[in-house]
């Protein structure tokens, strides 16, 4: 390791000094004081978004081996990712200005969490070595379980912050114990070095063991059944915007390292637990729209549509073949613009902390404010996968990879699902157009205008135009599906 | 005849009885704080695991793992024993099954 190493991390490294930053500035004083939290976060992010832009092309000349020791990776595929969150979280710091603005609560803890939450996914993004991914994942937990628990004087804040908080201690320990596990047999914590030993290993119940443990871990990160108990009620718990960085963000976070350790690492035992995740992919999609369908708190609805979310982007995990991972790339970029779009929508109805999140709440806002009502037609329309918008692209790269891996049965499953699921989304639409709504209050304000604008077009964008996102998926996924495919060894 | 250093398979059964013990401890427990030191059996019989298969293969990859994991599980701690407390002062109750303000 030497100095020139540090431009891989370069960006993680401005985030964690400029988020530390933040949290001292309420120390200072008045002086402090005088700042504004918000932009000085969106331009922190702009200068570590330009910071990963510099550092991308500045080591494309390096040779991509030698990688921090083989255990941090600046390929496109984290590339890819980490411009995602940092956009997600941009678009969350638009979203929480209001509701930091009317409580009583320090935005500058608020947004160095946020800081710290996006660094953790950043490393899980690039890591390529199972320390690495742990550091990054936990860094990224504990961020959330103190932002789902921000509102402190709410009991309902509290206890999703004590829900999350046990059941993801738990699941990180059941992780950990399978990470131990497949390093007593493949005598390496590096994916590529695991991926070697196990092309020379036959099966082994120590190491079915570790992967079972590894992948229970990990379902319960992305919510998948039945590791999906928490989900609804720290989606209803937390303060909306952490429901939503929840939601988005974390989640998208949990697909890459889903598909990063499954693609890169464990390839080669994928007979063994293809079946145990197809299984649980299933149940994910059908537990999760069946559920969802008997909510009428938007955000547990919100809650189980996610849970089938991860149903489906396991379906790319599943398939293990070139279109399943560009599926899950594009997935995760259609999934975090639909659903921060209607997290966005949602958030215009709030009148109190927890108010604007029942269902009655959306009746008549086709009246009130058609252009919303509309985006949020189009949001629901992208979650369900409806052609004009970016949400079929996505699906339709996923359930194809499914086809092409001899999963045809559980492409159905997802089809119909889907289905099944805009049941519950039209409601919503019912709701908007065909009722009279009180007249309720409404709080359309800039930045909430401004983060469903992007998303409205981004969807709609990459719904009619799909070609961009197509390219820049393959490109990004060039670097791991070469690596399931050809089982290189790290030069280390 | 007993050998003077216990096997990788003995360290392995110490790690999973107390692994089984934090899990079990978990899922009956009623009392946060009981169910955070579970939480920390877990850990470190995981950290059991990791230093045994290390001391196995010779190599430090495990141990310097361990250390990581013990940092983490002291901020894990932190964080877990802030919202007990929190917790407390909003309930004067640290019972896991009296916190039952969402319907789940």
């Amino acid at each position: 390791m030497n100095w020139n190493d540090m431009i891989y991390i370069l960006p993680e490294v401005i985030l964690t000094i400029g988020a530390s930053a933040m949290l001292l500035v309420p120390v200072t004083g008045g002086r402090g004081a005088k700042l504004s939290a918000k932009w000085m976060m969106i331009i922190l992010l702009a200068i570590t978004a330009g910071a990963l832009i510099y550092c991308s092309h500045a080591v494309e000349n390096i040779d991509q081996s030698r990688q921090l020791q083989a255990m941090f990776a600046l390929d496109g595929f984290s590339i890819f990712f980490k411009l995602l969150f940092i956009g997600a979280i941009a678009m969350l710091v638009m979203l929480s200005e209001d509701f930091l603005a009317e409580g009583k609560y320090s935005p500058w803890e608020y947004y160095s969490l946020l800081g710290f939450a996006l660094c953790g996914m950043m490393f899980m993004a690039s890591g390529v070595h199972l320390i690495t991914i742990y550091i990054g994942l936990e860094l990224l937990s504990l961020s959330s379980y103190i932002l789902a628990g921000f509102y402190k004087s709410e009991l309902k804040s509290t206890e999703a912050a004590m829900k999350y908080f046990i059941l993801g201690a738990v699941s990180s320990a059941i992780l950990l114990y399978g990470i131990s596990l497949i390093y007593g047999v493949c005598g390496s914590l590096n994916l590529l070095d695991i991926a070697a030993a196990m092309s020379t290993i036959v099966t082994n119940d120590a190491l079915m063991f570790g992967i079972m443990l590894l992948g229970a871990g990990l379902c319960f990160k992305i919510a998948a059944v039945p590791f999906h108990v928490w989900t609804p009620d720290v989606y209803e718990g937390a303060p909306t915007p952490i429901a939503a960085f929840l939601s988005t963000g974390s989640k998208a976070a949990a697909f890459a390292i889903f598909a990063r350790i499954f693609y890169t690492g464990l390839h080669d035992f994928h007979l063994e637990w293809n079946y145990v995740l197809a299984t649980i992919s299933a149940l994910s999609m059908i537990i999760g729209n069946l559920a969802a369908i008997t909510q009428d708190n938007v955000k547990r609805m919100l809650g189980y549509s996610s849970i089938a979310h991860a149903g489906y982007v396991l379906l790319g995990v599943i398939s293990l073949n070139a279109l399943g991972l560009r599926g899950i790339l594009m997935y995760s970029v259609v999934y975090v613009f639909a659903n921060l779009g209607i997290w966005a929508t949602v958030l215009m109805l709030r009148r109190h902390q927890y108010a604007g999140e029942r269902v009655d709440d959306f009746e008549g806002l086709s009246r009130r404010s058609p252009l919303w009502a509309f985006a949020m037609v189009i949001f629901l329309l992208s979650l369900g996968g409806i052609p004009p918008t970016a949400g079929f692209i996505g699906k339709y790269f996923l359930f194809a990879a499914a086809v092409q891996a001899g999963f045809g049965w559980l492409a159905v499953i997802a089809v119909l699902m889907s289905a099944v699921s805009m049941f519950y989304y039209l409601r919503l639409v019912v709701a908007m157009y065909l009722r009279e709504g009180v007249e309720a209050e409404f709080a359309i304000t800039t930045p909430l205008r401004i983060v469903a604008g992007i998303c409205l077009v981004v969807t709609l964008a990459l719904g009619i135009v799909p070609s961009s996102l197509i390219d820049q998926a393959v490109l990004s996924s060039s670097h791991v599906a070469a690596h399931a495919a050809l089982t290189p060894h790290a030069g280390r | 005849m007993l050998e003077a250093v216990p096997t990788t398979e003995a360290y392995l059964m110490l790690s999973g009885t107390l692994f089984a013990i934090g899990l079990v401890g978990v899922i009956i427990r009623r009392n946060m704080i009981t169910v955070l030191m579970a939480i920390e059996l877990m850990m470190n019989a995981v950290n059991i695991n990791l230093v045994a298969f290390s001391h196995r293969f010779a190599s430090l990859e495990g141990q310097i793992f361990t250390i990581f994991i013990i940092t983490v599980a002291a901020g894990e701690a932190a964080v877990g024993l802030a919202i007990i407390i929190q917790l407390y002062r909003l309930k004067s109750t640290i019972n896991v099954d009296e916190a039952r303000e969402l319907n789940g």
